[in-house]
């Protein structure tokens, strides 16, 4: 029987934690906008850097708990495990759209292009699609734990698979070099802007540890509602 | 159960699978008609004058074989659905992993046939200098088969217990597709084009590889989607 008083709790807690966030996001923007000097050739549209890399390092910090999580499930078998994988993809999903809508408004100014078919691009696009392909598994399982098997054994496959895309679409690239004005550059950063990107990404990881506990306690809520459905059929 | 014991019980489900398949024939038709398809469509979808059908045909040849490939691996376990033929299954002494051997043996036999009978079709359609370098295609042919089959049994073992059954094995399993796709591509169009496979050692150790750990993964793995 699944606690809703304590489901409710970890929500509150998780919102607290959000709002929280929330401020650290409108402060890093501030510092960002404000007090963090414009990059000499890229100008201000280096700014959405403070979004799109720290977006970035939640969507994949996200989906890599969602693997290493659906390993502990199909060892331990903890439903808790499988639930906390769930709402972490989800979190991650939400964070991928920031970046993979983020990257292309930098992309056009600066490499000439929305997309361009560049290592990091394609192999972050298909993490995304794995996910979407995850998610969209666990919605057509109507049996908690078949639900949390399958979506186990995806998750897992997710994890190995992800380094396969990254060494395919890295060779692919190394064949056909690309024009040398779509190359991206590595930019080393003066100390300032690098303080800022930090703060960005401790602000994101905890804006990704609020959703995740919200989205958790809201799976455990459906899951209360289901099973009371089930008795009430019954 | 001994070795031996798992095989004999592997290969009398493989059996099974395609002595099914041999009497009816409805996956292969349906996969043999899509694949005919896909290489027109493909081969008119370009403009003749500006490409060349050689520059498509590598491309061609894979999207046919993965797509002709997933109607028979959508097929692998919607056989053992009616009836809960697989509970029956589950039920014989035969262990998981016999079971799953069996499939993906049968499946690699169905996906061999398609592309046994679809690569000649192509040499034809596309008018390409296969035959000077068929062993080495052949080689990448069965390595990117085998990087493929086992990942779609297993996929495919789970999404037949879901809704939407049919629709869900291209999205789960594209992604999957992408390393062996693009590297038989890579290595097929060197080899159309007269070349040696020592042109790309990278991509043969990629689709090496790729082909262990996607072997032995699903194995490992099939026995955790059976629990209920």
């Amino acid at each position: 029987m699944i606690d809703k008083a304590r489901a409710l709790k970890t929500a509150r807690y998780g919102q607290t934690i959000t709002v929280l966030a929330m401020v650290g996001l409108a402060s890093v923007y501030v510092r960002a906008l404000g007090f963090t000097p414009i990059e000499r050739f890229q100008g201000p549209a280096q700014k959405i850097l403070y979004v799109h890399a720290p977006a970035a390092w939640a969507a994949l910090m996200a989906f890599g708990i969602t693997g290493l999580l659906s390993l502990l499930y199909l060892m331990m078998k903890d439903r808790r495990l499988d639930r906390v994988a769930a709402a972490s993809a989800e979190v991650g999903l939400a964070f991928s759209v920031v970046m993979l809508t983020t990257g292309p408004i930098w992309g056009k100014p600066i490499w000439g292009t929305w997309w361009t078919w560049d290592a990091r691009l394609t192999s972050t696009l298909f993490i995304f699609l794995l996910f979407i392909g995850y998610l969209a598994l666990r919605n057509a399982v109507i049996d908690p734990v078949v639900r949390a098997n399958y979506s186990s054994v995806i998750g897992i496959m997710a994890l190995v698979l992800v380094p396969f895309i990254h060494l395919t679409v890295y060779f692919f690239r190394t064949l056909h070099p690309q024009p040398v004005l779509l190359k991206p550059s590595s930019p080393s950063m003066p100390g300032v802007m690098v303080v800022t990107l930090l703060l960005s990404i401790a602000v994101f990881t905890v804006l990704y540890v609020g959703f995740t506990m919200q989205r958790y306690a809201l799976g455990l809520l459906r899951e209360a509602r289901e099973e009371e459905a089930a008795h009430a059929g019954a | 159960m001994s070795g031996s014991g798992l095989w004999r019980a592997s290969l009398a489900i493989a059996a099974k699978d395609i002595a099914i398949e041999w009497r009816t024939k409805t996956a292969f038709v349906s996969s043999m008609v899509f694949a005919v398809l896909v290489l027109a469509v493909l081969y008119f979808a370009r403009d003749p004058t500006a490409v060349a059908s050689i520059d498509i045909a590598p491309g061609a040849l894979w999207v046919t074989f993965t797509f002709a490939a997933m109607v028979g691996l959508n097929r692998a376990f919607l056989l053992e659905r009616e009836n809960h033929a697989l509970d029956g299954l589950l039920l014989t002494p035969a262990p998981p992993t016999a079971i799953f051997l069996g499939k993906v043996l049968a499946n690699l036999a169905f996906v061999g046939a398609v592309e046994a009978v679809s690569l000649p079709l192509f040499t034809l359609f596309y008018d390409v200098p296969v035959w000077r370098q068929l062993p080495q295609l052949v080689l990448v042919v069965v390595m990117a088969t085998l990087a493929f089959v086992p990942v779609g049994t297993l996929l495919s073992s789970m999404v037949v217990r879901t809704r939407f059954s049919e629709s869900m094995l291209p999205v789960l399993l594209l992604p999957f597709l992408v390393p062996p796709l693009v590297g038989a591509v890579q290595l097929t169009s060197r080899l159309l084009a007269g070349r040696p496979l020592s042109d790309l050692p990278e991509w043969v150790r990629l689709l090496a590889v790729f082909d262990v750990v996607f072997f032995i993964l699903p194995f490992l793995l099939f026995e955790a989607t059976l629990d209920e």
